[in-house]
């Protein structure tokens, strides 16, 4: 599975819904995360991804858009 | 060695709904429960001051302490909603307790605020005597600085809460606490002198629903005990979906976690001693078993605290 169909699976799971965004678009802005949604997206990113995200990284920014979560992986060797 | 003495809390009058809150931000009274478990809280009269709230709370904790003020030790007041650059609101609770000397220390934090003196005060008793520690808040003056935000309007309520930790009696012995600050995220929450409260709520949540239960845990496991095992957690009431996911975490049944979110919503600094107020009006901590605190607020602050029954 690549890493675009596992975070969208991520994100499908944790807002109970398919994520009808652009790469680029805010997952917030565009109502299908909310704010719990987001932890429970960082939850997931770190079980599926076997990466540990540190508090200091903790910004909506950071994983605002499919791209930016894709951003972020990459940056950690993802 | 430090103890909880009593409680005691006071709430204005006024009832103000999720249909009148809703109303002035374009919000219906679903949402906002759904949002935040809150479905009304109380806002105070245009002549009641954070003073009027904090002495109300105290002069009732001390009744439910049987402790005279010209007792106490020291005064701590928690105001995130004061609004004088200086002097702050405790010396002025002080003076209307009838005291003219007796040390009075404000803490402008906000949410944590209530838990810092409690910890502070359990430090201090031993050398100064008994302490009372007051959270109190004015709330509706923020919430209702224009413009409006709804995402901050409708979460916020008036009131007081109040702690008497005294040095050698009480229902329960405070074992010990864990506190941290991280000034990483002042900007992320923050009340300017005269302009609305600024709030990144993605922020508070993310960071909240991390670092609530990484203290609690620690300070757990530092005393060899389990969330499982806590009689009661009497948590900052910030947000009813927060409380849950802290008690989700920590791997315990929500309802463990005392909840009055739903009727005064939160009341920053005093909502943790609110709550701690109603909950021992109605229930008893048996000898052994374990109470434990928790805040989180502008800051970042946060942090945890356990007591134990007294035999």
């Amino acid at each position: 599975m690549d890493k675009r169909t596992q975070i969208l699976d991520i994100i499908r799971t944790v807002a109970g819904k398919d994520p009808s965004v652009a790469p680029d678009e805010s997952l917030f802005d565009n109502g299908v995360l909310d704010s719990f949604g987001l932890q429970d997206l960082v939850t997931g990113l770190e079980k599926s991804f076997g990466v540990k995200i540190p508090d200091s990284d903790l910004t909506p920014r950071k994983f605002d858009s499919i791209e930016r979560i894709e951003e972020y992986l990459q940056e950690h060797g993802k | 060695m430090a103890f909880l003495k009593a409680f005691g809390s006071y709430l204005p009058e006024r009832v103000v709904t999720n249909d009148e809150i809703g109303a002035r931000v374009g919000c219906d009274a679903d949402w906002i429960r759904n949002v935040s478990g809150i479905d009304e809280r109380r806002f105070a009269r245009e002549d009641e001051s954070v003073i009027d709230l904090a002495l109300g709370a105290a002069q009732d904790c001390l009744e439910r302490a049987k402790i005279k003020a010209a007792d106490l030790g020291m005064i701590l007041v928690a105001s995130g909603s004061w609004d004088r650059q200086f002097p702050g609101p405790a010396a002025s609770v002080a003076n209307r307790l009838g005291l003219d000397a007796t040390p009075s220390l404000d803490m402008p934090m906000a949410s944590a605020g209530s838990l810092f003196g409690i910890s502070l005060a359990s430090r201090l008793c031993s050398s100064l005597g008994p302490i009372l520690v007051i959270g109190a808040e004015k709330m509706s003056k923020v919430v209702e600085r224009e413009p409006m935000e709804r995402g901050v309007a409708i979460l916020f309520g008036d009131g007081a809460g109040a702690c008497l930790v005294h040095p050698s009696s009480g229902f329960a012995r405070i074992v010990d606490c864990g506190l941290y600050s991280d000034g990483a995220y002042a900007e992320d929450l923050k009340l300017p002198f005269s302009s609305p409260l600024e709030m990144n709520g993605r922020s508070v949540i993310l960071q909240a629903s991390r670092k609530i239960p990484r203290a609690i845990a620690a300070l757990l496991e530092q005393h060899r005990r389990r969330a499982a095992d806590v009689a009661v957690f009497l948590m900052h009431q910030a947000n009813q979906n927060l409380i849950a996911r802290v008690a989700q975490a920590l791997e315990v049944a929500e309802d463990k976690f005392y909840s009055n979110i739903k009727r005064f919503g939160n009341t920053s600094s005093a909502s943790m001693l609110i709550a701690a107020a109603e909950w021992a009006n109605a229930n008893e901590l048996r000898p052994g078993e374990t109470l434990c605190f928790a805040a989180f607020g502008a800051g970042f602050h946060w942090g945890a605290l356990l007591a134990e029954g007294s035999s």
